[in-house]
């Protein structure tokens, strides 16, 4: 099955089974290895993308269900010429990165958030990353980070 | 396994019909987790989502009509549900966490069946009327009928479910949505619940039996009496009874039956 998607800043062509989970495409066959495979259950977090302005999991969207013109967003599509986003800076500066595994999905579930509601309250923060699983427990420095970018 | 994409309703109809045996899928949130780990093993998939005719939330008159296919996040920041049908929201609001809630849809949570279902007890205590659609034509069923047993619904192999017609509450009455669960977050119920008190009292539990089940004994017996600190101990000992509650992965029965009757308790003291 063949998609024509807006991936990250460009437009691009995707050929691929549609029963291929969508985080399959991203990682193996488009090579966008940014979002990372962690429960494949859709508990996690880790494969948190956002997919026309909403954060989904990718572990639990089969490829079929991308529609011609569908607008992806990944970890990679929030560096903007070469320079990390605002949030991203945010997470450097906190020290909110540990091992980094939940790290990709957190900062969509962050952008996902900022970009709807300039003014999240910590208890909308927690929400927002509430299905993003850090390991580490490093939490407080992450919801740090978000906090810092209002 | 062959993938089929209706472009609209009467195509997904009309695919449904033709393979009555083929998997739909909505949201995928469920299904998508049984699919790719194999447990599901169907001949093929009909992918649903996004077929705006049954996506809408809208008012008729006394009723608020919720379509199959509306997100979760859709009824949790819907006007009209805030307004007429809040607990539904509150309900919602408890399902996974922003990414589920962003792509299962309320039609999953009901088609997939799961006794655990958060939504499920709402529909109960609201006493809604449920639209299934075939390509021979529509037909509504109660929503207190359509649980035949654990997992088996009264849908047809070839019916699509529409739309949820709920009437909507009144000023005076009080609900409550509660749910018990590892976490609050991403956590499927160990025990769920939806309470009311109108003119009468309506009380509708999830994850206790086989399938979302109304506490009828319960009810008649809050009806008939003046709802005191005694009649809510007797009304909290004949809940315990009529749930079914069984051991499993997330719970034990004796605790789920204990838990059961604490969430009644709580609703009744504080209307």
């Amino acid at each position: 099955m063949k998609r024509r998607i807006k991936l990250n800043n460009g437009i691009i062509n995707a050929d691929a089974d549609p029963i291929r989970r969508l985080i399959d495409v991203l990682r193996y066959d488009l090579q966008v290895t940014g979002t990372k495979d962690g429960c494949g259950e859709g508990a996690c977090g880790a494969c948190s993308i956002i997919l026309n302005g909403e954060c989904v999991n990718s572990c639990i969207i089969l490829f079929g269900q991308i529609e011609d013109g569908d607008e992806i967003l990944t970890v990679e599509g929030l560096l903007k010429d070469g320079k990390l986003s605002r949030l991203q800076e945010s997470f450097v500066k906190n020290g909110a990165v540990h091992c980094g595994a939940c790290i990709p999905g957190m900062l969509l579930s962050a952008t996902a958030l900022l970009n709807k509601n300039l003014k999240p309250t910590d208890e909308e923060i927690k929400d927002s990353i509430s299905g993003n699983l850090c390991r580490c427990t490093g939490y407080g420095k992450i919801i740090k980070a978000i906090r810092e970018c209002i | 396994m062959e993938f089929l994409s209706p472009k609209n309703l009467n195509e997904a109809l009309k695919f449904k019909s033709e393979h009555p045996d083929f998997t739909v899928l909505a949201g995928g949130t469920d299904a998508c987790t049984l699919i790719n780990s194999g447990i599901l093993k169907s001949k093929g998939l009909i992918n649903i989502y996004g077929i705006k005719e049954i996506a809408e939330i809208k008012e008729n008159g006394d009723f608020l009509e919720i379509g199959a296919l509306a997100t979760l996040t859709q009824i949790i920041e819907n006007r009209l549900v805030s307004k007429f049908l809040p607990v539904l929201a509150m309900a919602c609001k408890t399902i996974g966490a922003r990414q589920i809630q962003n792509r299962g849809t309320i039609g999953g949570n009901v088609m997939n069946a799961s006794p655990a279902g958060d939504a499920l007890p709402v529909f109960l205590a609201y006493e809604t009327k449920m639209e299934l659609l075939s390509a021979k034509g529509s037909r509504l069923v109660l929503f207190e009928k359509f649980y035949a047993g654990y997992r088996k619904t009264a849908a047809e192999a070839d019916e699509l479910a529409a739309k949820f017609i709920i009437k909507k509450c009144d000023d005076k009455e009080r609900f409550a949505f509660m749910k018990v669960g590892t976490r609050r977050a991403q956590s499927i119920s160990k025990v769920c619940a939806c309470f009311r008190q109108s003119s009468s009292y309506k009380i509708a539990y999830g994850s206790v039996a086989p399938t979302p089940i109304r506490c009828y004994v319960t009810e008649k017996f809050l009806n008939g009496c003046k709802t005191d600190a005694f009649a809510a101990d007797e009304a909290v000992r004949l809940v315990r009874q009529e749930v079914s509650p069984m051991d499993d992965i997330r719970s034990t029965a004796n605790y789920r039956r204990h838990v059961a009757g604490v969430l009644l308790k709580r609703f009744l003291e504080s209307v």
